[in-house]
C-alpha cells in the first residue's frame, strides 16, 4: 500500500509543468526526459556542433539534484521502495529506454507535454503505455505474481 | 546561460517528482494496479502538470521567439505510425516492470538503491538502441 496523496501529488505536478513552461519560455525546447536524455547519448550528429547538448546535461543533472535538495531542507529521507530483483530491473530499463524513445517520448514528453498540445500522437501514446502499464502490473501482481 | 537555465528547470522538475510521490515507484505500481492496492496519485501528478502546462504553453508560444534561442523547437510529426505505437507499448511493458520512467530514474540515482543501480545503466543501454534502432535516427534529426 501507498498513501492516496492528491494534495502533494497535484502541487509536484503543477511544478512539473511550470518547469515545461519555462523550458519552452526560456530554452524553446520540450520536456520530455527520454528526449533531453537521449539526446546526450552518441551518436550527436552536429549536436556538439551546435551547442545542443550543455544544457541537456545540465538539465540530468539538476534532476539528480533534486532529491538531494528536498532531503537537506525537509530533514526526511525519501521514501522509495525498489525492487532489488536485478535481473527485473535490468530488462525494465531496457525496455524502458528503447519504448520511450524509439517511440519518441515518455510519460513527460508525450503524457505531460504532448497531451498538453493536445497532439493526436501524443494522445495515443499516452493511452498505449498507460494501457500496457496496467497489463504489465496486472500480469505480473495478479497472474505471475499473488 | 542556456545550460544554467537548463539546471535550474531540471531541478525543478525533480522537485516536482519528489514531491509529487512519483520518485517512488511503489506508488507509480500501486497507480497502475487497478485492481489491487490502487493509489490514484499519479492521475493528480499527470492533471496538475498537465493543466499549467496547457494555459503556459498559449502564453509562451504567444511570444515571437524564446528568451535564449531563435525558434521554439516543437515536434512536426503528425503521423501515428507502427513506430510510435510499438515504442509507447513497449515503454509501458518497462515502466509496469520497474515503476521507473525516465524521470523519476534520474531523481532515483542519488539515493542508489540496488534496484537503480541496475535499472539505470540498463535504462542508458535501451534508450541507445532506441536512437540506433532503424527508421528512428533519420526521423528525429
Amino acid at each position: 500500500m501507498t498513501e492516496f496523496t492528491p494534495l502533494a501529488s497535484a502541487f509536484g505536478g503543477a511544478l512539473i509543468g511550470l518547469s515545461a513552461v519555462l523550458l519552452l519560455a526560456i530554452n524553446g525546447r520540450i520536456a520530455g526526459i527520454s528526449g533531453i536524455s537521449s539526446a546526450i547519448l552518441p551518436p550527436w550528429g552536429g549536436r556538439l556542433r551546435e551547442g545542443d547538448i550543455g544544457w541537456r546535461i545540465a538539465f540530468v543533472v539538476g534532476l539528480m539534484a533534486a532529491p538531494i535538495l528536498v532531503q537537506a531542507v525537509s530533514g526526511e529521507p525519501i521514501q522509495q521502495t525498489v525492487s532489488s530483483n536485478v535481473a527485473l530491473m535490468v530488462i525494465a530499463g531496457l525496455v524502458t529506454g528503447f519504448g520511450s524513445v524509439y517511440g519518441g517520448g515518455c510519460t513527460s514528453g508525450h503524457g505531460v507535454c504532448g497531451m498538453s498540445r493536445l497532439s493526436m500522437r501524443s494522445i495515443t501514446a499516452t493511452l498505449t503505455f498507460m494501457a500496457t502499464g496496467f497489463l504489465t502490473v496486472f500480469v505480473m501482481r495478479h497472474v505471475v505474481g499473488g | 546561460m542556456k545550460s544554467f537555465a537548463g539546471f535550474l528547470l531540471g531541478l525543478l522538475f525533480g522537485v516536482g517528482l519528489v514531491i509529487s510521490g512519483m520518485s517512488d515507484p511503489a506508488k507509480v505500481l500501486n497507480f497502475l494496479d487497478l485492481f489491487g492496492t490502487w493509489d490514484p496519485s499519479l492521475a493528480f501528478v499527470m492533471g496538475g502538470a498537465v493543466v499549467v502546462t496547457f494555459v503556459g504553453y498559449r502564453l509562451v508560444l504567444n511570444q515571437p521567439q524564446p528568451k535564449l534561442s531563435e525558434v521554439f523547437h516543437l515536434p512536426t510529426k503528425k503521423d501515428i505510425d507502427g513506430q510510435l505505437l510499438t515504442g509507447a507499448a513497449l515503454f509501458g511493458v518497462g515502466w509496469g516492470l520497474g515503476g521507473f520512467c525516465p524521470g523519476p530514474a534520474f531523481t532515483a540515482v542519488p539515493l542508489m538503491s540496488d534496484g537503480i543501480i541496475a535499472f539505470f545503466p540498463a535504462l542508458l543501454i535501451g534508450m541507445w538502441a532506441g536512437k540506433m534502432a532503424p527508421g528512428l535516427t533519420a526521423a528525429r534529426a
